[in-house]
């Protein structure tokens, strides 16, 4: 799950973390209220910063730096409504709905602070680096030397003499260490208390006055423990994510939007990729990624159904089961039930295997409905894509 | 001979009064593995379809001397279920949960690493050896006895590549789902080592999927250490970079974990790398002279 900015400011200000002053705005007057009291309370000038889950939003022009009321009014009125596209957005953009107005900084060092796991250690691995303000991975393809990083031991967690050692390749100064080490501190605890996945302080800099600020940051969450986390799962701004995938999510249904014009519904992870890969294969495109999951009923596959068909790109459907658990008689009887219902218009290729195949293909043959079967993947996938050429 | 499961698995399961664990104990036992009985904190000493109940891990093992595990515990629980396990000192613990917390995962690894107890999983359809036994959730009926030996991240992938070997003939030694979960018991190259030591083993399908670098680790082995043929397949050549795509661990993010990457190691090692997954049933049978 992921939040915005001044959401995981918030959280990281709660653990200690030094954030510069500043406040969310939700509309034009909130954003000069704001601007206002911070210029009020000695601030030389005010960023005005985009809210929304993507990242690159300055190079995208929703970062602005404003030295007066006014300034911070136009540009609080340019960003707030546009539809800001940056690498991470595809070309369609994403509408900003908030603004986060804080105080500027004076900018000493632009540094760069991360906590992830580290899948093959199974630790969690905090970095550091000098080069802050560029993508990580960036300055991992180019020069993996330039950060730095320490293990954490589950069992005793992030050491101080951990924070010292990273403090130092950041070249900071003596009397910077001490805050560094709080710093970065209230970091790792902030992630293992709220199941991070991923927590960034880029850039984190120093000032002129030897203050250490997280001037940016970004911290995801592990979907699998928001059972445990009441509050933050109220941090979810639908509004930043595909409508069909939200649909989806409230059936529990792992769907993703792809850009292809074929549909696919399949049961299991790792099958529902092996079909997006096969309908490549066989010269077409995935329209999306739809796991039902091994436990699904009749009118979660009528919703999966529903969801895969109001995507306008889509010209064919291809169901691919396996059925172990999830009973191909199940999902046969959803199919028809759903394709009566919604009454179905591009063609749809099933292919099925497993328990009970038998009475799932009588199902859709006595169902009256023009569906076509395919004997193996491989034919089900180029039927399908014939299939959805024909209708393009 | 087989691997991690055969007819001296003597098998229990945690969290066996559930709907899964009721309805996965009986196909086990249907299957011809060896189910001595189960746990469920607070329900010891009553019987559950026939087999007896115990309140603690410790407690069924030495009852039942049982040497395997398999857990159906829900999410929040499942971590202190694979730690109650390993301190019973079972040999063999498969854990099926999905959606267990990665946190939880980092602890736990951090004990089992230590431990003589192996752990297959989470996330995973379990471990299956055709003709002798299963601890898992797969369907036993699409397998056939024989010599290939199949490791896979996915499950319904993992039957996909039984059926295609069984419809040519050609039967499994053992299949082993190692889960799709970033922090997994058993990796890829461990379960590659298992099946290389085999010597009923006579053919290898390794199938991955995005996420990690545990398929390149493998590979390397492979190119050192495998005389066997290995046939493998990457899922997720067409996935979008940043998206997690169903299971926890298949994501690519920052670049790295991507198909193309991993099919290059496979292939550099000398592994039969197919493009299409309905290609797995053929090339096996073209490795192995059956074609």
């Amino acid at each position: 799950m992921k939040i915005h900015e001044y959401q995981a400011k918030d959280i990281l200000a709660k653990y200690g973390v030094a954030i510069p002053r500043g406040e969310v705005a939700n509309t034009l007057d909130e954003a000069l209220e704001v601007a206002k009291q911070l210029f009020a309370e000695g601030a030389k000038g005010v960023v005005v910063k985009a809210q929304i889950h993507a990242g690159g939003r300055g190079k995208g022009g929703g970062v602005k730096v404003a030295k007066t009321v006014e300034e911070a009014e136009q540009y609080a009125k340019q960003i707030l409504g546009m539809q800001l596209v940056t690498h991470q957005t595809g070309p369609q953009g994403q509408k900003v709905q908030r603004l986060l107005i804080e105080e500027t900084a004076a900018i000493d060092r632009e540094l760069y602070l991360g906590i992830v796991l580290d899948r093959a250690a199974a630790k969690l691995v905090f970095m550091a680096s000098q080069a802050g303000g560029m993508e990580i991975e960036e300055v991992a393809a180019r020069d993996p030397k330039a950060i730095h990083k320490v293990y954490i031991e589950p069992s005793v967690g992030f050491q101080a003499y951990q924070a010292r050692e990273l403090a130092f390749a950041l070249g900071l100064k003596p009397t910077q260490i001490g805050d560094a080490v709080k710093f970065m501190m209230g970091l790792y605890k902030a992630y293992v208390d709220t199941d991070a996945s991923l927590l960034e302080i880029n850039p984190f800099i120093t000032t002129k006055d030897d203050e250490l600020f997280a001037l940016d940051c970004k911290i995801n969450f592990d979907d699998n423990a928001m059972f445990r986390h009441k509050d933050l799962r109220e941090l979810r701004d639908v509004a930043e994510e595909d409508p069909l995938e939200v649909e989806a999510s409230k059936y529990a249904l792992n769907y993703i939007k792809l850009d292809g014009n074929i549909a696919c519904m399949v049961n299991g992870a790792g099958l529902a990729m092996a079909t997006m890969d096969i309908i490549q294969y066989a010269g077409g495109m995935p329209a999306n990624f739809l796991d039902v999951g091994g436990g699904a009923n009749q009118q979660q596959i009528e919703h999966a159904f529903e969801i895969l068909l109001s995507d306008k790109n889509v010209q064919a459907v291809f169901i691919n089961i396996f059925g172990g658990i999830l009973r191909v008689d199940t999902l046969a009887q959803g199919v028809v039930q759903a394709a009566k219902n919604l009454k179905v218009k591009v063609p749809v290729v099933l292919r099925l295997e497993g328990t009970n195949v038998e009475e799932g293909r009588r199902i859709l043959q006595e169902s009256g409905l023009k569906f076509q079967v395919g004997a193996t993947m491989k034919e089900a996938a180029e039927l399908v894509v014939a299939a959805a050429k024909g209708a393009a | 001979m087989a691997v991690l499961v055969d007819k001296n698995t003597r098998l229990i399961v945690q969290g066996i009064t559930g709907k899964e664990g009721t309805f996965h104990a009986k196909g086990c036992a249907e299957y011809g593995t060896t189910v001595v009985g189960g746990v469920t904190p607070g329900k010891g000493g009553t019987t559950h379809e026939g087999w007896p109940v115990f309140d603690t891990v410790a407690k069924a093992v030495e009852e039942t001397g049982a040497n395997a595990t398999v857990i159906f515990v829900p999410p929040p629980f499942a971590a202190d279920a694979i730690l109650e396990a390993n301190e019973a000192g079972l040999p063999l613990i498969i854990c099926i949960t999905e959606g267990i917390p990665v946190n939880d995962m980092v602890k736990v690894w951090s004990v089992l690493k230590h431990s003589k107890s192996r752990l297959i999983g989470p996330n995973c359809p379990g471990v299956i050896s055709p003709g002798k036994a299963k601890i898992g959730i797969m369907p036993g009926r699409i397998h056939k006895e024989g010599s290939v030996g199949i490791v896979s991240r996915s499950g319904t992938l993992t039957y996909e590549a039984v059926y295609q070997l069984t419809q040519r003939g050609i039967g499994q030694s053992t299949a082993i789902g190692i889960g799709g979960d970033p922090i997994i018991g058993t990796t890829h190259l461990e379960a590659l080592m298992l099946l290389n030591e085999d010597p009923e083993t006579e053919a290898i399908v390794l199938i991955g999927e995005i996420g990690g670098t545990a398929e390149e680790t493998a590979a390397h082995y492979v190119k050192k250490h495998v005389k066997k043929p290995v046939v493998g397949f990457i899922a997720g050549q067409t996935a979008p970079p940043g998206r997690r795509m169903g299971h926890a661990g298949a994501i690519i993010s920052g670049g790295q974990g991507t198909a193309a990457e991993k099919m290059k190691a496979l292939s550099e090692a000398g592994i039969h790398v197919v493009q299409s997954p309905a290609q797995i049933g053929e090339t096996v049978a073209k490795v192995i002279g059956k074609a």
